[in-house]
């Protein structure tokens, strides 16, 4: 049972009201889910907020998950974001060990990941990458041999793909 | 038209119909606890808030209708905590209504602050705390919306003392009462999906050996007819939970009782054997199941419930149908109907040899006291329940007592039986039977309590005398924490650790006369009918009877925790082979 468990990524729309955020984590801690990472935000509509969080269950737990969750009167609507059919986006800010001679190589680094340096210290460095989880999990790893002096990472976020397939006709009956 | 906050807190109760109150006021809710005064709803003063929880509970299970206790900030918040997550857990609708210290005081540890929404947010349906005034009416709409409908549970309404203390303008508003709800995530699906329905009525046509296993839900549904139609027409055994007894009547032909950990022979081993469940409104609780991999080996399941949580939670159903009880069982009916009805159905007459087979062969059953010796318990209730009237509602504790007043009493119709099922709340009898009599005082209601139990809440007692609530409670004194006591017997050698209570201390009969009740002691089997008359006759005071039982008597058949329903352990009396 124990490697069924992966990552899955909740969708969480919730009514933008005080407390919500600690009744969906009381939740977790409740019924014994546990939070890999978790992102929240205001929509477009202020009345609700999203909360972005990436379990890690089996897929009949999930389905607990999500029918818990789904119980709280503040929570609206629940999908879940299978990887494979959503685009997925994390923030992660960075502070290396970077003495001189160093330097370069990890700048080098940066650029090849498309990040940036967003501060310079005498021997540390501080870097953003935006991107998908796993390209930041390998800057992580790359970066790691430097000295990682800290890091904040936001937690994913996500949406649903877009169908690209043209619209097909409907017959009429 | 202005008001002040407790003045439209009351005028929203009213406008819900609440007809009384259960609860004890304090510096926090003190300001609503004014216009209380010149309401028509009835305040019953409690003497600790558990009780305003449990009277609460015991209300809406008889009524149907939720139960409100009200109550002051902090100690008197933590006191409802045992009966908010006891309703949680039972499905009881109920709105709780508590003081909070002023919005601005919040967070900075004032005198009897404590955080409300915090502490019940894991035992409440929903809570609210509110911030303004002009919000009161539209929250405790919403609160009795949300306790009453889907699957009923509690709610609870923190409100701040500067919104409906009349001296602060933060508690003027302008009235308003909402026409409706508006709750974008709380939508509960009410109707069973048709094709779902449909699998359920050919897997019913196409089993042998199938057993309804009914749970509380049929009762919050008010399925009880519906269910009985079904049963009926196809001719399928029913058995009925802890929290659904009196949902099928216990002298019906097709009533099995109650199964689980100490359910008779026949429901459990009903649902062991069965090709069939259909699980209406019941939720696989470990009690029932025993063992889980080894539950109902050969059924397939269909499983109906309102909350979608429950569908797969324990036990994967090869039907799951969300959907209110009564309107699926309904719905099904007509299915089966359609289907040929009665007509359709298999020849089961081997299925129903075998369970007659089982319920002659393991009937409940016990030794009777031989003269000299204390009183049996289950005597005691059989004696209690043909003197008392057909439609007499029963309260309970937890322990054996409680065992034994199902097993013993037979139920004929819903809402007679009242106990605490999920949680196995010690001391929800005395408050719960009182809820019970005020909200029907038309009916006899008997609280069949453990000496352990009585002297959590008996204060409650005083309460009832006060109040003059003429309930009658027969306490089984044992002189044990008897069910912790069989456990120790059984599966701990013999070796009896804090169990022992004493016969004596306290004396039921003078503490029950201090408080203000009429008290009896029963010794001796031939005592036991007079004084329950006696006790029947009484219908301006609480009685209360204690009953001197065996210590050593034990609830049967037994499923021991962990194991398997086919290892049900039967009275001695059956001999070796009765397992
Ligand atoms: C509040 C609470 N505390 C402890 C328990 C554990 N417990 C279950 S039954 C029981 C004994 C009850 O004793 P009594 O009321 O005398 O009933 P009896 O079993 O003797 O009939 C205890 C301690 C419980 N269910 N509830
Ligand atoms: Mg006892």
């Amino acid at each position: 049972m124990a490697d069924d468990i992966q990552h899955h990524t909740l969708s969480v729309l919730v009514e933008n009201k005080a407390g919500v955020l600690s009744r969906v984590a009381g939740l977790f801690a409740r019924r014994g889910f546990n939070i890999y990472s978790l992102a929240v935000a205001p929509t477009d509509d202020d009345r609700f907020s999203r909360i972005t969080i990436v379990v890690d269950v089996t897929s009949a737990s999930l389905e607990q998950v999500t029918k818990q969750l789904n119980k709280l009167i503040n929570v609206v609507k629940i999908s879940e974001l299978d990887p494979r059919d959503s685009v997925e986006r994390e923030l992660m800010l960075v502070t290396v060990r970077s003495g001189p001679d160093r330097r370069g190589q990890i700048v080098d680094l940066v650029h090849i990941f498309d990040g940036r340096i967003l501060d310079v210290g005498h021997d540390e460095l501080t870097i953003t990458l935006e991107g998908h989880p796993e390209q930041l999990d390998d800057l992580e790893d790359l970066l790691r041999v430097y000295g990682i002096v800290a890091i904040q990472r936001t937690g994913r976020v996500a949406l649903p793909k877009l169908d690209t397939s043209p619209t097909p006709l409907r017959s009429v009956s | 038209m202005n008001m002040n906050g407790g003045q439209a807190l009351i005028r929203s109760l009213e406008l819900e119909g609440v007809e009384v109150v259960f609860g004890m006021p304090g510096g926090a809710i003190l300001p609503v606890y004014d216009p209380i005064i010149d309401s028509p709803i009835r305040h019953i003063l409690v003497r600790h808030e558990q009780g305003a929880g449990h009277m609460a509970e015991g209300y809406a299970h008889v009524t149907g209708r939720p139960g409100v206790c009200m109550v002051t900030s902090g100690p008197a918040v933590t006191n409802i905590v045992t009966p908010l997550c006891d309703a949680f857990m039972d499905s009881v609708p109920l709105v709780a209504i508590t003081g909070q210290v002023p919005f601005a005081a919040i967070g900075s540890d004032a005198f009897q602050e404590c955080d409300t929404t915090g502490i019940t947010q894991a035992v409440t349906k929903h809570n609210y705390l509110v911030t303004e005034a002009q919000e009161i009416p539209r929250i405790i709409r919403e609160a009795f919306h949300i306790a009453s409908t889907g699957r009923p549970g509690p709610v609870l309404v923190d409100v701040p003392k500067n919104i409906v203390d009349p001296n602060n303008p933060d508690s003027q508003m302008e009235w308003y009462w909402p026409e409706s709800v508006d709750l974008p995530g709380y939508k509960p699906t009410l109707k069973g999906h048709p094709k779902k329905i449909r699998e359920a009525a050919e897997l019913i046509v196409a089993s042998t050996r199938p057993v309804i296993y009914a749970g509380g839900g049929i009762l919050n549904a008010h399925a009880a007819e519906a269910l009985r139609e079904l049963a009926e027409m196809c001719d399928i055994p029913v058995v009925t939970t802890l929290k659904a007894r009196g949902a099928f009547p216990d002298d019906h032909p097709l009533a099995l009782g109650m199964p689980g950990m100490h359910g008779n022979y026949t429901a459990v081993t009903a649902i062991q054997r069965s090709d069939l469940l259909l699980a209406l409104g019941s939720r696989f609780d470990d009690r029932v199941t025993g063992k889980l991999p080894a539950f109902a080996p050969d059924a397939k399941v269909v499983h109906v419930d309102i909350d979608p949580a429950e569908l797969g939670k324990v036990r994967q159903p090869d039907v799951p149908i969300v959907g209110d009880a009564r309107l699926v069982i309904e719905e099904l009916v007509a299915v089966l109907g359609k289907l040929g009805g009665a007509e359709a159905q298999p020849d089961r007459s081997y299925w129903r040899s075998q369970l007659s087979g089982w319920q002659e062969k393991y009937p409940l059953t016990y030794q009777q006291s031989e003269p000299g010796e204390a009183l049996k318990p289950q005597f005691v209730l059989e004696r209690l329940r043909d003197s008392a009237p057909e439609d007499c509602i029963v309260v309970t504790g937890v322990g054996q007592h409680q065992m034994w007043a199902s097993q013993y009493w037979g139920f004929k119709h819903p809402y007679t039986w009242v106990s605490s099922g999920g949680l196995g709340t010690m001391g929800f009898a005395i408050p719960a039977a009182i809820g019970a009599k005020v909200g029907r005082p038309d009916r006899m209601v008997w609280a069949i309590d453990g000496d352990g139990c009585f002297q959590m809440t008996a204060q409650e007692m005083v309460t009832a005398a006060s109040e003059r609530i003429p309930i009658k409670v027969g306490i089984l004194n044992n002189a044990y924490l008897g069910m912790v006591r069989q456990w120790q017997e059984m599966f701990y050698d013999e070796r009896y650790s804090e169990v022992y209570l004493s016969p004596d201390l306290p004396d039921y009969v003078k503490w029950a006369e201090a408080m203000g009740c009429v008290a009896f002691r029963v010794e001796a089997p031939e005592e036991v009918e007079p004084i329950v008359e006696k006790a029947n006759q009484i219908d301006d005071r609480p009685v209360v009877v204690e009953f001197r039982t065996d210590s050593m008597e034990k609830v049967y058949p037994m499923v021991p925790a962990g194991h398997s329903n086919d290892d049900i352990v039967v009275d001695p009396t059956h001999g070796e082979g009765g397992r």
